[in-house]
């Protein structure tokens, strides 16, 4: 348990990415087993311990402490778990070592939720601060390190020496703590297994610049829509049925209503979309109130029924469709969808002579609530990662405001000692009201220049804060913008992000809130 | 007589009145007690200032090289002024710290200033005198300030330097006493490398030197190369961190070394990605069992989370007051003065 409070520690600080990575790693070569599996298993969030509630934490402090002592230390911390991680004091007379991780997450798989302030109690006995933080965190669910479910499997690649795309796959093969993925980084056999459901890691698109289109053959490519949803691979398996996120990580849980339609043996590549009132596809931010939920209430699954808008086949029963080009697996998937099901439709192909009518197509993208066009190569096979050359994304254009910075936060990491993230304003009125923040779309000479313009213009500071005179307009990009109750403005950009730095335009010419209200796409409010 | 008919508080701080002195007055007096030397602490401007010879020599440092109106009392000496006899006893604080022990008509009153219990390589330990009124600090009087031992502390560091060889570890102490502790408690972990330091650090880590502490190899970080100071542990005011200073540093890792790195949101706010929970004040357990051991029946609160000590020291018994003296800082880390 303390390697593993140590290593919860050292994320929740961790700034960088690599940093974090080489933490997990050096973790998992130092804890023994089976301790390591489990500490895996709770980044990932594989670890369901039946999370306690914020009431047991409580009580545990009211029985233990004093009750001014404890309010008056909560007030300042702010955090409950942690101010009794805190001030948990043990009895006198208390010298157990501490309880390993695998006997705090046996104990509480097995024991009656009854018992869990009891346990609990126990083993913050024997913890340190850090020890009684670290599982006040794991029992309260949520670890919230800043680590996500693929960033903590790629730690586990990369520290295993072995592919990404082969882990993403052996990962629904296993189940905490993890023996044969710790057996296959030793030299072992790669995990599988006949009756899961498995993942196959997608296959991704690069980017497309106007340029670039004149280039390629329009005869050797397949032009779809790019809806406007998740992207989802949707498995069947000997009755198992999963949903998978792009990330690899499972999302079944929070689509029962798809997952109850998997009738068939096999895997679909597709986009999760909700329907509108009308039973087309609504906007981005009505998927919005699905996503991320552990459980999913009736009243969402009227309100926001989900679906698969299927482009892709890439298992049909015990067959792979993935070594066969596309043409081959389009065929297949038309002939699977021939038959009208419930919760799957197929993405159509766009007619494509020219591409001049790309283009037009392209721009009726906004229009018609799609992110733009897809193309795929006929003879594409179907390999995971992004290839360069087969498959394409043409975004639309995005929208742009100019915008008046506002407030400037410092960043972290190697951005440390520059301003760099932004918070910047339209007008109401003869006031300015913040719309939004971003903190790339610059290089590192703008990011200088920024810094200085920043700390040579600040009229406020509040801790790594500051407020400047208003004078610098951003022209700001953004995919699309929608009302929004929790933001003064009432409105929320999606993906915004600093365009160009306007050194030249003065601040009283910045766009209007009035202007941003009118681009807000019609049936955006959820 | 009560003591509080000749211990005042006022504007500047606690006055002492059959003597005609303040201790650690917040603007300039006739004649001033300075128990360490912390800018908010020992201001400079006064008449005349009673302290330890050490604290005399840093506010000397700090003033540019000299202070006018110094007035040296060494550890356990006694001075009568104004029929107050004033004993200055080690605090443990910093170099130089001591408490004003202070004895006028049969009742002896204790101001701690800033204090701490635990074992400091860099100054003599804490002494405890048993007293009829404790003043004491109150800086991390919360039950969620337990500092854990230094020993673990610098193991942390060193362990992040070990999964992290290639980046710059720089660790944001302030300038007096808790820079030079951290060295020596790293020379004592065996860490006998060269140390880079802020040029800010320079001056204190000499007169420490100059005092028999022992830092070992010093650098100036700002005359090293950016190459030379990778895997590298460097010391720096914490308001260097974030400043375009540390840019000279090779991706460095940031920790910073303070009582406050206890409570996370704390530290990350600050940006800190390795809080290191080093203080040089009393935590909790220390701050409850002195004012426990001094067997004072009066205990009066200076600065800090007076509201729960002065609640602790009813709990047991004691007629305890807060005096609400303001102008000491909190976090240094914020500001320049202080010691967290």
């Amino acid at each position: 348990m303390q390697q593993f409070a140590d290593l919860l520690d050292g994320l929740v600080f961790m700034p960088s990415r690599t940093g974090k990575l080489r933490l997990i790693a050096h973790y998992l070569e130092t804890a023994p087993d089976p301790d390591r599996g489990y500490g895996l298993a709770a980044l990932t969030g594989d670890l369901d311990l039946g999370p306690a509630k914020p009431g047991a934490i409580r009580a545990l402090a009211e029985a233990r402490c004093d009750p001014t002592l404890f309010y008056l230390s909560y007030d300042y911390v702010g955090d409950l778990a942690e101010t009794l991680a805190l001030m948990w004091r043990p009895p006198p007379g208390v010298n157990a070592a501490p309880p390993p991780l695998p006997e705090v997450v046996d104990t509480l798989m097995a024991a009656p939720r009854t018992r869990t302030p009891e346990l609990l109690a126990g083993w913050l006995d024997r913890l340190d601060a850090t020890g009684r933080w670290a599982l006040l965190k794991l029992i309260t669910g949520g670890l919230r390190v800043g680590v996500s479910a693929r960033l903590a499997r790629t730690a586990f690649a990369q520290w295993a020496g072995l592919d990404l795309h082969d882990v993403e796959e052996a990962w629904p093969c296993v189940r905490p703590p993890y023996a044969p993925l710790f057996t296959w980084a030793a030299g072992g056999e790669k995990p599988a297994l006949a009756d899961v459901a498995g993942f196959r890691p997608f296959m991704l698109a690069n980017p497309l610049e106007e340029t670039d289109v004149r280039q390629l053959d329009p005869a050797a490519y397949a032009v779809e829509w790019k809806w406007d949803g998740i992207r989802v691979q949707v498995v069947g398996r000997a009755g198992d049925r999963r949903i998978y996120a792009r990330s690899g990580d499972d999302i079944t849980h929070s689509f029962p209503d798809v997952a109850a339609a998997i009738d068939f043996d096999g895997a679909l590549d597709g986009e999760l979309l909700v329907r509108d009132a009308d039973g087309a596809p609504a906007p981005f931010n009505h998927l919005q109130q699905r996503l991320n939920r552990k459980t999913v209430s009736a009243a969402l699954l009227r309100k926001y029924p989900a679906f698969v808008r299927a482009y892709d086949l890439l298992q049909a029963g015990e067959e792979d469709l993935r070594p066969h080009p596309f043409a081959e697996r389009r065929r297949r998937l038309e002939a699977f969808l021939a038959r009208p099901r419930e919760r799957f439709d197929l993405s159509p192909l766009l007619p494509l002579t020219a591409w001049d009518d790309l283009g037009r197509l392209r721009e009726e993208a906004r229009e018609r609530r799609m992110e733009g066009l897809m193309l795929k190569r006929w003879d594409s096979v179907y390999v995971p990662g992004r290839p360069k050359g087969p498959w394409f994304k043409w975004k639309r254009d995005p929208l742009t405001v100019d915008a008046v910075l506002l407030y400037a936060q410092r960043g972290h990491g190697k951005r440390s000692s520059y301003y760099s993230d932004y918070t910047f304003g339209v007008w109401r009125g003869d006031e300015l009201v913040p719309v939004g923040k971003a903190y790339f779309g610059f290089t590192d000479e703008d990011l200088r220049q920024l810094d200085k313009w920043i700390r040579a213009n600040t009229t406020d500071r509040f801790g790594p804060v500051r407020q400047v005179k208003p004078g610098l307009v951003f022209e700001v990009a953004f995919d699309s913008i929608h009302p929004s109750p929790r933001h003064k403005s009432g409105l929320a950009m999606r993906f915004p992000r600093i365009s160009r730095i306007r050194w030249d335009k003065p601040h009283t010419e910045a766009d209007r809130l009035e202007t941003l209200a009118t681009l807000v796409e019609a049936g955006g409010g959820a | 007589m009560h003591a509080r008919d000749w211990v005042k508080v006022t504007r500047q701080g606690i006055y002492v009145e059959p003597g005609d002195f303040h201790i650690d007055p917040l603007r300039p007096v006739g004649r001033a007690v300075v128990t360490h030397g912390h800018a908010d602490h020992a201001r400079a401007g006064h008449g005349a200032t009673l302290a330890t010879p050490e604290t005399l020599a840093i506010m000397a440092v700090r003033n540019g090289g000299s202070l006018d109106g110094g007035d040296p009392l060494p550890y356990g000496e006694r001075r009568t002024v104004g029929g107050v006899a004033v004993t200055l006893v080690p605090a443990g604080h910093v170099l130089g710290s001591a408490q004003v022990v202070m004895e006028y008509r049969g009742q002896r009153v204790v101001v701690s200033g800033d204090y701490k219990r635990r074992r400091d390589p860099t100054c003599p330990p804490f002494e405890l005198v048993p007293c009829d009124v404790f003043v004491t600090e109150a800086t991390f009087a919360l039950p969620v300030f337990r500092h854990p031992d230094d020993r673990h502390e610098i193991a942390r560091l060193l362990g992040s330097l070990a999964i992290f060889p290639e980046r710059a570890h720089v660790v944001g102490a302030y300038a007096l006493g808790k820079a030079q502790r951290v060295i020596a408690l790293l020379r004592e972990a065996g860490w006998d490398r060269p140390i880079f330091v802020h040029g800010a650090l320079q001056a204190l880590c000499d007169l420490y030197g100059a005092h028999g502490v022992d830092l070992g190899p010093l650098r100036p970080a700002t005359a090293a190369e950016k190459a030379e100071m990778k895997g590298e542990i460097v010391i720096a005011p914490p308001s260097a961190l974030a400043d375009r200073w540390s840019r000279r540093l090779p991706d460095p890792v940031t920790a910073v070394a303070s009582g406050w790195m206890r409570v996370r949101g704390r530290a990350r706010q600050k940006g800190v990605e390795l809080p290191l929970v080093l203080s040089d004040h009393a935590d909790w357990d220390e701050l409850t069992r002195t004012i426990e051991e001094v067997g004072a029946a009066e205990i009066w609160v200076t600065h800090g989370r007076d509201d729960a000590l002065v609640h602790y020291a009813r709990t047991r018994g004691l007629h305890a007051e807060a005096l609400h003296l303001e102008g000491y800082e909190e976090d240094p880390s914020d500001a320049t003065g202080g010691g967290g």
